[in-house]
């Protein structure tokens, strides 16, 4: 049986738990805890070690999603759950723009850790208070090249579709290393 | 959709390159305790801006300017009789009382003096209204964002600077008792002989600010400046508790002479509590599970970039069908 896995990382109440939840065939292995501390009480529970979802592809290969958790102690799982994964989706709350910041930081940490294809998403579009994508590219420091999706992470064709496109960024870049290989090949000759 | 949040955690200098960035037409309101700022652009460049209680008229941006006196600005006042600014502006011009580059001069001053007194606002709610534009009747400007934005970058590093040195506004200054030091002998500005005659242990340096109109930014400045010197130090205001702000500006008492002031024991400053999170909210090592309890053993995909291909289109074929 051959696995592969995803990670689904961001800030704090930013949807992963809920984004792999609602693709998830397994119900999601949450290590979730109460929170005690005042400041982060916009939700009762936060995810401290991580979250785990499953999909079946077929009979030989399974596909696994993790997701971290968003506060920055709980960081030393970040690394842990980096490693060998096929590509990463940051998760941004549209609402709250005072996690912006944030969501940048984390994503440069996961690019750090490798360098796998990525998108970001922007959830709870749904909600009045979100910001128009356009607005969190800026926002976010985000190139034209990096995939922006809007996103509700209950939603599950949402969520397929922002799976969907990075296992296409995924493809692309394949495409993309094998040109240049071929043309540095061809340069050798 | 919202373009909303607080500049506690959206600056302002970052709020105005998305501005620019996105050559955004419409009106950023900013909003704090009883305070309010608005801010227009029009396609990315600032075209007008004023207080909440202000409605930058005119006669009163050239009043501040010194363009028109106060006799002057009762008079058109009470001449005009409702005309709009624009009108007024041609009126100006046409009576070759002014030209019509020193009213858009003094027009962007007051502009940008608005936006400026945001950069020193460490914190405030704000919204981007697209449909709330400059009222037709007012004269509008094209103000270029980048300038601001570097100077408001500036000027925010300042201001972070100097909040750190006076982290109060709600102490008062004495002067330093230092032998040899003669004020007269000092080579001052107007503005700062200004703050000068007012310092005093009963005034606070938020009503000295108040009564010589200066912005936060101008007199931390202005007060860095003498603390540096050695002129002044800080202390508690006399018989004013701390946290209490004063309502008006004629409760500011300025100095006879500089001979007159008495001097105060000096009260230590006291810094404001840093949020901590607290103990009992970081979960101990043993309610954390073990990392390798729960992951199972990951691989990733072996082989040739064919079969890697094949098997991201398999997830693919997958994810669709969900």
């Amino acid at each position: 049986m051959q696995t592969v896995k995803m990670v689904v990382t961001g800030p704090f109440n930013a949807g992963k738990t809920e984004f792999i939840r609602s693709v998830s065939e397994i119900e999601v292995v949450s290590t979730e805890r109460k929170i005690s501390s005042e400041a982060e009480r916009v939700k009762d529970q936060t995810t401290v070690a991580m979250d785990f979802g499953r999909i079946s592809i077929d009979e030989n290969l399974v596909l696994y999603l993790f997701g971290t958790p968003g506060q920055r102690r709980f960081d030393f799982m970040w690394e842990i759950l980096s490693e060998g994964m096929l590509g990463f989706i940051v998760m941004v709350d549209s609402a709250r723009p005072e996690t912006f910041r944030e969501a940048r930081s984390i994503l440069e940490t996961f690019r750090a850790y490798a360098p796998t294809p990525y998108v970001v998403a922007a959830n709870k579009q749904d909600d009045k208070d979100a910001w128009e994508i356009d607005d969190m590219r800026i926002a976010l420091r985000l190139s034209q090249q990096v995939k922006l999706l809007p996103c509700v992470a209950k939603d599950k064709e949402a969520v397929k579709k922002v799976l969907l496109e990075l296992l296409y960024s995924i493809l692309d870049e394949m495409e993309t290393s094998e040109i240049s290989t071929s043309q540095e090949d061809l340069a050798d000759k | 959709m919202a373009l909303k949040g607080n500049l506690r955690d959206f600056s302002i200098t970052q709020l105005l390159n998305l501005v620019n960035v996105a050559r955004k037409t419409g009106t950023l309101v900013v909003e704090r305790s009883q305070e309010q700022v608005f801010v227009s652009f029009r396609e990315g460049k600032l075209s007008y801006a004023h207080g909440g209680t202000d409605g930058a008229s005119l006669t009163m941006v050239l009043y501040h300017a010194k363009k028109l006196s106060a006799a002057q600005v009762r008079a058109i006042n009470e001449r005009s009789g409702g005309i709009s600014d624009k009108e007024l502006g041609l009126l100006l011009i046409n009576s070759n009382y002014i030209s019509q580059q020193e009213i858009l001069t003094s027009l962007q001053a007051y502009y940008l003096n608005m936006v400026n007194r945001l950069f020193t606002w460490g914190e405030g709610l704000f919204h981007f209204d697209t449909e709330l534009l400059p009222p037709k009747d007012k004269i509008t400007v094209r103000i270029s964002l980048e300038n601001l934005i570097i100077e408001g970058t500036r000027k925010m590093r300042e201001w972070e600077q100097l909040q750190g040195e006076i982290p109060s506004l709600e102490m008062a200054l004495k002067f330093s008792q230092r032998p040899g030091v003669n004020l007269r002998n000092l080579n001052l500005s107007a503005d700062e002989w200004k703050v000068i005659s007012f310092i005093n242990p009963k005034n606070t340096i938020h009503q000295i600010a108040k009564a010589t109109n200066k912005n936060d930014l101008e007199i931390r400045r202005i007060v860095y400046s003498f603390i540096q010197a050695g002129l002044v130090d800080m202390v508690r205001p006399e018989r004013a508790p701390v946290r209490q702000p004063v309502q008006t500006v004629q409760s500011v008492r300025p100095i006879q002479s500089v001979q007159s002031v008495h001097s105060v024991p000096s009260a230590q400053l006291i810094p404001s509590i840093q949020s901590v999170p607290s103990a009992e909210s970081i979960p101990s090592a043993q309610s954390i599970p073990s990392v390798q309890s729960v992951q199972p053993r990951i691989s990733l995909p072996q082989g040739s970039k064919t079969e890697i291909k094949s098997l991201i289109d398999r997830i693919i074929s997958r994810i669709r069908s969900i």
